[in-house]
This record gives C-alpha cells, sequence and structure tokens, in this order.
C-alpha cells in the first residue's frame, strides 16, 4: 500500500471528517474567488482596525507551527527515546501551521498579485528595516525545512533504509536548525505587532514572551489531541510519559502566560496614564460599545481555570475525558483570545482618538474556514500517511520484474 | 475474490484521488489566479482602460529608466483616458531643488468648516461615494473648561484608605478632565449641518505629517512608500503590496486604503494628474496626502491651503527664510503633534 492510499482510508469517523474540511473547501473557494476579484471591501476591516481576522488566525497559527518543534526537541535534545519516532509527526504540524499561516497572509494582502516585489533581484525588499521581510524569510525558510525534514526522514523509512547513524552527520544538524528556528518565526512575528510605537497595547518588550508562552500551552494541546486520536485509532505506540511530558509544557506555559498578562495589567493600570487607554477599552469598554469587555473576562477566566485544572493529577491522568477537555478549552481559548482580545480592541482608541468594534463579514468568515480547512486536511492525510509508514503498513514494494 | 476487490478499490481510490486533486488545484488557483479587474467606474467600457500586462510587470518607478519611465507614463495616461472618458495628463515633473516643503496650521483662526477635506477630494480624485475617502480629517476638541467644585475637595483620589489615612490625603478630585490638545476627548465626524465654529470647541485639522523620520517608510517591505528629495513622503501606487504595515505604522492615522475598486465618477475626475501624486488610485493600494505635489511642484500651493476661509493654513519653502512657514516658525508658538514619537513632522501647528 503506498502513502497516499493509505491517507486516504479510513472509517466512517474519517470520513465525515474530510467531508466536513471538503464541504468547507467548497464553499470557500467561491468566498475566496469573490475576494480575490473584487477586494478587501468584502472583509471587515476599515481604516481605524486594518487587521482582519486573516491576521489574527495568522498569529495563532504561528503560535502552533512555533510550538510544534516541542515534539521534536525532547527526542533530539534530551535523547528521550519515547519521542524520538514521533518527532516527524511534530514537524508535520509545524509545516502544515505554517502553510496555513502564510495562506492568511495571502488573504490579508490588497494586492496578492503584486507579491514578486518582495523578491530580492526582480522586487525591491527593504532589508533590513522592515519587519515584515524578516517574518517573511523566517516563515519560508521554516517552510522548507520542515518539508526537507519530513520527506527525507518518511522517505528513508518507506525504503527501509532509515540508518540513524547516517542520517545523524548531515540531517541532524537540520533538524537542530528546524527546532531553534519555530520560536525565531514566533519572535519575528512578534516584533512585526510591536515595531508599531502607536499601538499601545502592542508596543511592549513582554510581547515574544506572551507570544511563546501561548505557543507553549496551544501547541501542545494539539498535539495531545492528536496524539490521543492516533492511540485509540492506529497501531502506532505513544507511551503515557509522551502525554504527560506535553501535559507539563502546558502547565509552565499556561502559568507563563499569567505572569505575562498580570506584569503587563499591572505596569498599565498602576499609573492608570493614557497609555492604558486601549486596555481599559478592552476590560471596560469605552462610551457604551463595550463589545470586547465579556471576551476579556471570559479569556482570562478560562486561562485560570484551565491553569488551575491542569494542576490537578486527576485530570492529567483522565486521557479519556478531563484530559482532552482541558486541551480543547485552551487551544480555543487562544485561538479566540488573538481576534478579541490581542488585535481588535487594541485599535481603539485610534490616533485621533477614535473608538471603534470590528464586525467580520460572512465572506471574511468562509475565507477563514476555507484556509482552516486546507490545513486542516493537510494536516490529516499527512499525519494519516505518516502513522502508517511509522507503523511499518506502508513499505515500498519492489515490483515483480519478470523474467 | 481478492483481485476483484482490489480493482473495485483502485478505481475508488483513483476517483477519489483525481476528485481530491481536483480539489487542491481549485483551491490553489483560487489563491494564485491574477484577480479580475472588476470595472467600476461609469465610464466607457473600453478595452484599453484595462490594466495591461506590461503595467503589471513594471518596477519600481525610482528605479526605472528614463525610457521606462516614458512607457509607464504613457501607458497611465492612455488607460486613464479610455476609462474616464477625459484627456488625462500624468506629470513626470521631478522634485526642484534646493527645496523642502513645510506647512503650518494656525489652530486659533481654523474654524472648522472642512473646506479643506472637500477641496482636497476634489483636487486629488479619490474614491468619491461607498467610500468616500477624505486625507485629512478635522478633531473637534472641547476648549479647557475645568471646573473645580467645592464639595469635591475632600472627596480625594485614590479614595481615602478603609485601614485610616488619619486625615492626610494623598490626592484630590476637584478635576473634571476636559479640554487640552488630547486626543482624549475630540470627535472626528460632527454632523454637516452642524453651525462652525461651536464657542466651546476648537479644531484641529489633520493629514500626512510629512515626517522627517517616518515610521510608515520604515515599515514598508518593499519601499512603495518613500521620501521624496522635497521632504513629502510618496507613494508609487504600481508597487504598493497592499499589505497595510504603513498603516500600523502610522502615529497619526494619516494612511487610507483602498479596499475596494475605487469609485470615482469621470465627471468629478481631476485630468492633470502626477504619478505620485493625485493619479487615480487601485483596489488594494494605500493613498495619502502628498502636499499636492502635483501643483507644488510647479510652484502653486495645495488645495486645502487655497480653499481655506480664513487662512489658517500656510505653505512654503523650508530651506527659503523669507518663506511663510520660516516666518511663523521665527516668530509663533508652534509645536508639533505627537512630538513623543520622535517623527519629525514637517507639519507645524501654531497659535497666534
Amino acid at each position: 500500500m503506498d502513502f497516499g492510499s493509505y491517507a486516504i482510508k479510513g472509517g466512517p469517523k474519517y470520513y465525515a471528517w474530510l467531508g466536513f474540511l471538503l464541504f468547507f473547501i467548497l464553499v470557500g473557494s467561491y468566498t475566496a474567488y469573490r475576494q480575490l476579484t473584487e477586494g478587501l471591501i468584502l472583509v471587515g476591516a476599515t481604516d481605524q482596525i486594518p487587521m482582519e481576522l486573516f491576521f489574527a488566525n495568522f498569529i495563532f497559527t504561528a503560535h502552533v507551527a512555533a510550538a510544534a518543534i516541542l515534539v521534536v526537541a525532547p527526542g533530539y535534545f534530551y535523547h528521550r527515546k519515547d519521542m524520538k519516532e514521533l518527532a516527524v509527526i511534530g514537524e508535520i504540524i509545524a509545516m502544515c501551521f505554517v502553510a496555513t499561516g502564510i495562506t492568511f497572509v495571502l488573504f490579508h494582502m490588497g494586492r496578492p498579485d503584486r507579491l514578486w516585489h518582495m523578491l530580492p533581484g526582480v522586487g525591491y525588499p527593504n532589508f533590513p528595516n522592515s519587519m515584515l521581510v524578516y517574518d517573511t524569510i523566517v516563515l519560508n525558510v521554516y517552510l522548507y525545512l520542515n518539508l526537507a525534514g519530513i520527506s527525507y526522514i518518511l522517505y528513508k523509512k518507506y525504503v527501509g533504509e532509515f540508518d540513524t547513524k547516517a542520517m545523524a552527520r548531515w540531517f541532524t544538524p537540520v533538524i537542530y536548525l528546524a527546532i531553534i528556528w519555530g520560536p525565531l518565526i514566533h519572535i519575528c512575528t512578534a516584533f512585526v505587532l510591536s515595531s508599531n510605537a502607536r499601538m499601545g497595547e502592542w508596543a511592549t518588550a513582554v510581547l515574544p514572551f506572551g507570544f511563546l508562552a501561548m505557543a507553549g500551552a496551544s501547541g501542545p494541546s494539539l498535539v495531545i489531541l492528536l496524539f490521543l486520536l492516533i492511540r485509540k485509532n492506529t497501531k502506532l505506540e505513544i507511551s503515557d510519559s509522551v502525554i504527560n511530558l506535553m501535559t507539563t509544557i502546558i502547565g509552565w506555559s499556561l502559568g507563563i502566560i499569567l505572569l505575562v498578562l498580570a506584569a503587563e495589567y499591572f505596569t498599565a493600570l498602576y499609573s492608570n496614564t493614557e497609555h492604558a487607554a486601549s486596555l481599559n477599552y478592552s476590560m471596560f469598554g469605552h462610551n457604551g460599545l463595550n463589545l470586547y469587555a465579556p471576551w476579556f473576562w471570559g479569556t482570562v477566566g478560562s486561562i485560570v481555570g484551565c491553569f488551575v485544572a491542569i494542576l490537578i493529577p486527576k485530570v492529567r491522568k483522565s486521557y479519556d475525558r478531563w484530559l482532552p477537555v482541558v486541551c480543547v478549552v485552551v487551544f480555543m481559548t487562544i485561538l479566540v483570545e488573538k481576534p478579541m482580545m490581542l488585535v481588535f480592541p487594541a485599535f481603539s482608541p485610534s490616533p485621533l482618538g477614535e473608538y471603534t468594534e470590528y464586525h467580520p463579514t460572512l465572506i471574511e468568515y468562509f475565507n477563514v474556514l476555507f484556509t482552516w480547512a486546507i490545513g486542516l486536511i493537510s494536516l490529516t492525510l499527512l499525519v494519516k500517511g505518516a502513522v502508517g509508514i511509522l507503523t511499518g503498513e506502508v513499505r515500498y514494494h519492489k515490483p515483480i520484474t519478470s523474467t | 475474490m481478492s483481485e476483484v476487490i482490489n480493482t473495485r478499490t483502485d478505481d475508488v481510490k483513483e476517483s477519489r484521488r483525481d476528485f481530491l486533486k481536483n480539489i487542491g488545484i481549485a483551491g490553489a488557483a483560487a489563491l494564485v489566479a491574477s484577480p479580475v479587474s472588476v470595472e467600476a467606474s461609469v465610464g466607457p467600457a473600453n478595452p484599453d482602460a484595462e490594466i495591461t500586462v506590461a503595467e503589471s510587470l513594471q518596477g519600481h518607478f525610482v528605479l526605472m529608466s528614463d525610457k521606462e519611465k516614458e512607457k509607464a507614463i504613457e501607458r497611465l495616461e492612455k488607460r486613464y483616458t479610455a476609462k474616464y472618458g477625459k484627456k488625462t495628463t500624468v506629470s513626470d515633473v521631478p522634485a526642484p531643488e534646493g527645496v523642502l516643503f513645510g506647512y503650518a496650521l494656525n489652530i486659533s483662526k481654523c474654524i472648522g468648516c472642512r473646506r479643506c477635506v472637500h477641496a482636497c477630494v476634489q483636487e486629488n480624485n479619490q474614491s468619491r461615494n461607498n467610500p468616500e475617502i477624505q486625507w485629512i480629517q478635522v478633531m473637534k476638541i472641547p476648549k479647557g473648561n475645568f471646573s473645580f467644585s467645592a464639595d469635591k475637595l475632600n472627596k480625594g483620589y485614590p479614595e481615602s484608605s478603609k485601614l485610616g489615612d488619619y486625615g492626610v490625603q494623598v490626592g484630590g478630585n476637584a478635576y473634571t478632565p476636559v479640554g487640552g490638545l488630547s486626543t482624549e476627548e475630540t470627535q472626528n465626524y460632527y454632523a454637516a449641518d452642524e453651525m462652525v465654529p461651536d464657542k466651546d470647541y476648537f479644531y484641529v485639522p489633520v493629514q500626512c505629517q510629512q515626517c522627517e523620520k517616518p515610521p510608515c517608510v520604515k515599515a514598508c517591505p518593499v519601499k512603495a512608500t518613500f521620501r521624496d528629495p522635497n521632504g513629502v513622503v510618496v507613494i508609487d501606487y504600481n508597487w504598493c503590496i497592499g499589505c497595510r504595515m504603513c498603516q500600523l505604522a502610522c502615529p497619526y492615522g494619516a494612511r487610507r486604503f483602498n479596499w475596494g475598486e475605487p469609485n470615482l465618477p469621470p465627471a468629478e475626475m481631476n485630468p492633470k494628474t502626477h504619478y505620485f501624486g493625485n493619479r487615480p488610485r487601485m483596489r488594494g493600494v494605500m493613498e495619502k496626502c502628498t502636499f499636492c505635489l502635483q501643483r507644488t511642484r510647479e510652484g502653486r500651493n495645495p488645495a486645502c491651503l487655497e480653499a481655506c476661509p480664513v487662512g489658517a493654513r500656510k505653505f512654503g519653502n523650508l530651506l527659503d527664510p523669507e518663506s511663510d512657514v520660516r516666518k511663523i516658525l521665527a516668530t509663533k508658538k508652534v509645536f508639533r503633534f505627537k512630538e513623543e514619537m520622535s517623527t519629525y513632522p514637517k507639519f507645524f501647528y501654531f497659535v497666534g
């Protein structure tokens, strides 16, 4: 059986999942076409809030892509044997999420047909000043690093030539580079935001730390859910120690997130100057515009709740019930926090004192779902195929030549 | 038996694979396909009005050779003439030597009539309806009307401590925060039929400040926006990729984005344009005040200055000590907006 056919094969729940994603890809093809031809006027962005759901979701996918290396690093840096084999799944998550992030950026651009203007040689990139140029470079390099890593590992295992000693000579450094590159893409993304002095909420030194902590919480949540699914439905062995390591990372990350938030809120609210205007808007609204206040308190409450929950041993050990629930809540909380806490309220007050609320359009929602569906279907098919290779069910069989 | 099953599975596999492949291609095509330009203006439906491949592939204007610049200008003139049904000229007049443009605005004279806003729109070919893009915004700010009340004197801020503060007050509550050049209480969109000036308010128009250290220029990933030799921050509309990093960076909210295809009726189009100035823009690119460089590079004044009925606006060459702006800088109480941003604007406000 080859990679492709193994990837598509599955039970009824698997087909239902693929069908669900295909639905959004179909509908989204139409809404994407509409946006490409008519422009960003079809989404809810304005001159007051120029960043849309695409940008907020891009930051979230950068979280998960950066954190996927937490599956790779224990096997390679710390020589944990239980995780060495699973490294390729971490790389697949990283690659799919960074590709999804790049797709979100494509939807964000006003003129995607002019992106060649950023290429050195034919275009005129603003190096070394523009943070977007750095971000573009590091995201693309990360994509190709992981693509190279996955292709090599899976191909070698597929043909049965996987030899760790031969690999160590030149390939392991590539993996090491990918591990270091993961946090780097996230620091670059944080710098794209914090380089803007006029954005009071974003021009903070704590932003890269907040981002990396959020990555450490949301990435392993997805990894745990994926690994629990793999344990239940395939023959791949994933030991409890792997899940426990991921849970530990989530716990620490949630704690650091709370510290980062506490530091930001204390610094802004103790003196309560005009610097804190945006935070006050987020927490309490302004002059009746209080769309973001319930999201603020809900998000912070949810993070505190998940942090407390994950400290409880009964929750950590409950692989069938409480741990997946906490992982889903952490993932969705951080996903929703990006537009409703980090991005949209940060634009109020505007440089001239305007307070606005962001209202996404239907086309925007479907384009977001389209991009997520493409990313998730790639993730599903690649992980399924990779599991086939790792368990040995997908192997290259030399064609029998007739004499 | 097994062969039969395998063949069936193979057939199903093939069709499923093809289906997925086609979905993938459709998805990729949807993402990568060159956008079809949607003609939103009411001009004659003319094939010459479409953007040509040559125009889509042109490079950065500043880096073009003279011949390439000529061709680019020719293409644009042809396209605009066809689209708007008027003989359009796209000027390429370079920045005059030895000139640094500066602007001074007298906020004690401004009455908030907004004729500058509308004159700018008439001159510079912005989208006219759905939406109307305005490069100038006028802030209506309450005058300093500090009310001090005796009954609030002992209230204290912060409030008295329950643990006991032995009557030692650490703050006061006799204020009403209002007035002063802060954006906190400003209103920007007052009603069109309102009588101006309202005696309890003063008015401060804001447009691109043409900073000497522009954060927008630093942020642009393709150098589509840059400082011209006269200090005006310009945009090459054919080079801008629409990423809006500049809009994120601007501390004055001066930049406007064409979210959709601009709606510019041919009757209202100004056919005397400049490549970096008021030529009609397209969907997905940034635009902003350029100090009317199609006028000022030829020695005229910006449209907003000419429209102001009370003479609150002054313009000139900062390198010429006899210019209006230099004289104002020398004699009036001048300040810059949001000076703490260290952008060093060439747009000065003064009272006098």
